[in-house]
Order: C-alpha cells, then structure tokens, then sequence
C-alpha cells in the first residue's frame, strides 16, 4: 500500500485534481459506451418486435378479408 | 482454403457464437481491470520525478494502444467487406468503430489531464497529439458514413473505405515521436523488448492493458449482435429469436 | 478468387498504395514544419538537414536540456533565466558545446529541474537568447519508483525555484 490515510489516496500527492479527472472521465465514457450497447441492443429488438406485430396483424386482416370476400 | 470459414459467413451461427463468448470476455474484464486499477491506484510505486501523477499511464496507454489496434481490426474487417462482400464483415467494422472512438477520446482526455501538471500544458500541436486527434475524426467519420445510409451495403462500402484510407494515420501516430522531434515522449511499452520501466510498475501495467482489451472485446460482441439482428430482421431465425426474448 | 473479386481487390490496393505515397510525400515535404522545435545546435548553424536558421525577432520553440548549474533566479520576481544544451545520452556538457539562454517570467513546470528536457516558445533575441512565453517540460519514456532511482544515484528532490 502507498497510501497512509484515505485522505492522501484521494490528494494523490498533490496531483489529486488530474488524476481523479482522468480516472473519472475514463469511467464516465465507458459506461456511457456500455448503456449505449445496451440501449441500442434493446431498441432494435424492439424494433423487431414491433414490426413483426404489425405484419402479423396485417395478414390477419387479410385473410378476414378473404374470407369475408369468399363468404358474401 | 476458406472452406473452413464458411460457417462463420452466416449470421445466425455468428450470431449464437458471438452470444456464447460475451459472457466470458466480461467476466475476464471485470477481473482484470478489478485488479489491476486496485494495483494500479494503491499498489504501485510512484515515479521518481513525476510522482502519484504518473498513475494516470494505466489508462493513458493502454487506451492508446487500444485506440490504434481497434483501427487496425476495423480497417481488415472494411477490407475483407469491400473485398469478398463479407456482410458480417461491414457489421463488424460497424460495431467496432463507437468503441475505437472512446478509447481515442480516452486517450486524448487523459493525456490532457497527465500533461497539464507535467508538461505544464493541456494541448500541444506536435505530431503525437495531432495525429491522434486526426485518429478521433477518421472515427467519427466512420461512424457518421455508417449512419448515412439507409442501405446498409452501401453505408458499409462508403465507410470501409473511409476506415481503409485512414490507416496510413496508424503509423505516422506510432512512429511520429521518432520522426520528427515532439514534446510527447518515446514508446515505454512495446511488444519488442524489455519495458522502460521496473516489474513492479508493469505488472499492473499488464493486467490493466488486458482488462481493458477484453472489455473491448466485450462491448464489440454486444454491439455485433445489434448490428447482425438489425441488418437481419426480415430472416424468420431474428423473428423467431426476438419473439421468445421479448415476452 | 473470381475474376470480380481479383478486379476489387487490385483497385482497393492501387487506391490504397498510390494514396500512402501521396502520404509520404506530403509528410516529406512537410517534416521541417512538423518538427515541434529548433536544438540548441540549430540555432546557432541551423536545421540540421536544411540549413535553415531562424531570424532575429522570430518566435520560435526551442528544446533541450537545462545545463546545470545554469539556472539563474530573481530574487524578488519569477523572472529565471538557464541555458539550454542540445539533448544527448549520456547527459554530459562541454562549456564548447552551442548553447542558447532562455529568459522567463512566469510559472515553471513541475518538472523543471537541472538536466530536464525542456521546450520553450519565445522570441529570439541577439547573442541566442530566447525570451520565452511559455517553458514546457519534455520527460523520457523511462518511469522509475523513488527507491530504484535512489538506489541509481538519481536525484529526485524537487528544487524550489
């Protein structure tokens, strides 16, 4: 351990402010890059999904309609 | 010759085999980077001139490293794409370059933070910084051409020769601090030869560099997956997938 | 390969190849205005491989290495004035060897010391004097902890100037 106290771990030796900034900012963008993936992931299923819901009521119109035709 | 590959060349094989090596690269990278930054923060001796400051080279490089090799895999995956048509190919290049682009601005952010109280400046225009400046565009542009279009094999065609082009930036980034005089220093880490630095200094260095490839790893496994699902959806395979997943 | 593909490839490659010696040339042409600064040397028998030398009044970077020994302060200001030798290995200095002052009126990096590498920005003045804006600090690759540098006779302690 080269640190004595929690207070000098944070001071760094008096580089503290650059070193918390890059370890921070490093942390900020990678779970930024991390929701993303997952946001993005989510979302095209969802598209998906969607889209799949929308053609399967679409050919159930359509063969009630064919039906319909056929039955009149 | 490529017979062996062939398998690999559809999608839903890919798709199942990307899906079962997530979960592993995750894993490893959360125990790499556990130990190693824990190493890295605590544990690992100070510089003799620059002090606690000097911890920041446990993302700063490996970020850099990154940054580069993420291109390289880009680039080879745009041109086996352009080449052979690979689709699967264009996904990748596709899935790959939002995360090439955060490890350079990484790179970028935390070299700041390091040359301010060092060098006594945020920014320098010298060759190292520029070029890999120059690198974060060439990203963004990759990913910009891959949003442009509607049509995915085109998107694919205008950004993989953006990401072809640009690797000659690679090795003007790499070797510019020997070419010209720069105010960033020479390479400490190189796969050639011994480090300029002691064992106990980079072995955190190690495990910090690996937690960090297989994070890489992880993420552009995830986003593939995206990539072959949206570029697929119309295959009854995706249909059939996305219904038992979303209930 | 079918003759399509073959066809691709070779325009991708030519594309690729013609465009890395367009690089290169560009880089070529270039490289005096890449280099981030003059050494020593070159301010006195200018660019090593162009012959170019800097004029008087022209704001230019310069690096090199702080002489020791050479690293005058004003007692009731930051004003600081040190010579600058060109960089070498092993560090070792010659009253012969061309030398340039800096004259300098601000804040000091944290890692100027005697034997750093420094790269300063300012203006020349008659008899290679630099009167500087800016001092930045160049480091080596070379990280040491504080026990293996002690252990090698480097010194570490930080001077108050």
């Amino acid at each position: 351990m080269q640190f004595s106290s929690f207070a000098e771990f944070i001071d760094m030796g008096g580089y503290g402010f650059y070193v918390w900034l890059s370890f921070g900012m490093a942390t900020l963008l990678l779970v930024l890059l991390v929701m993303n993936s997952l946001v993005s992931n989510k979302q095209v299923k969802q598209r998906i999904a969607k889209q799949q819901a929308r053609q399967e009521k679409l050919k159930r119109a359509a063969k009630q309609q064919a039906q319909l035709s056929q039955s009149s | 010759m490529w017979k062996w590959l062939h398998p690999y060349a559809n999608p839903e094989i890919t798709y199942h085999f990307t899906g079962k090596l997530t979960p592993w690269f995750t894993w490893l990278s959360i125990i790499l980077l556990a130990i190693g930054l824990t190493w890295a923060l605590l544990f690992a001796p100070a510089d003799y001139q620059q002090g606690e400051s000097f911890r920041i080279f446990y993302i700063h490089v490996p970020a850099a490293i990154l940054s580069m090799s993420i291109y390289v895999g880009m680039a080879i995956a745009a041109f086996s794409g352009l080449v052979w048509q690979l689709k699967l190919a264009d996904a990748s290049a596709a899935a790959l370059a939002p995360v090439g682009a955060v490890f350079t601005a990484i790179a970028l952010i935390t070299g700041a933070a390091w040359g301010k109280p060092m060098w006594g400046t945020w920014w320098i225009w010298d060759a190292r910084l520029t070029s890999e400046l120059i690198l974060l565009f060439l990203y963004l542009g990759v990913i910009a051409l891959h949003n442009a279009f509607e049509d995915k094999a085109l998107a694919g065609k205008a950004a993989g020769i953006l990401a072809i082009v640009g690797v000659i930036n690679i090795p003007i980034i790499k070797y510019s601090v020997e070419w010209w005089n720069t105010l960033h220093q020479g390479a400490t880490v190189s796969k050639f030869g011994k480090p300029a630095m002691s064992a106990d200094m980079y072995w955190p260095f190690l495990f910090c560099f690996f937690g960090f490839a297989f994070f890489v790893a992880a993420v552009t496994c995830l986003r593939f997956k995206t990539e072959i699902l949206s570029r697929n959806s119309m295959r009854p395979w995706v249909k059939a997938l996305v219904k038992e997943e979303i209930k | 390969m079918n003759p399509r593909r073959k066809k691709r490839l070779t325009i991708i490659l030519s594309v690729l190849i013609g465009l890395s010696v367009v690089a290169g040339l560009v880089l070529y042409a270039l490289s005096q205005n890449i280099d981030l600064f003059f050494k020593p040397s070159e301010i006195h028998q200018g660019k090593e491989d162009t012959g170019l030398k800097a004029q008087l009044g022209q704001r230019i970077r310069i690096g090199g290495l702080v002489v020791p020994g050479s690293v005058k302060r004003d007692e009731s200001s930051l004003k600081v004035s040190f010579k600058l030798a060109d960089m070498r290995m092993p560090i070792a200095f010659n009253d012969a060897d061309p030398m340039v002052t800096v004259k300098y009126d601000g804040i000091l990096p944290d890692l100027f010391r005697e034997g750093q590498g420094i790269v300063a920005n300012g203006v020349l003045a008659e008899g290679f004097i630099i009167e500087a804006s800016e001092v930045l600090a160049k480091h080596d690759e070379n990280y040491m902890p504080k026990e293996l540098a002690e252990d090698a006779g480097k010194a570490h302690t930080k001077p108050s100037y």
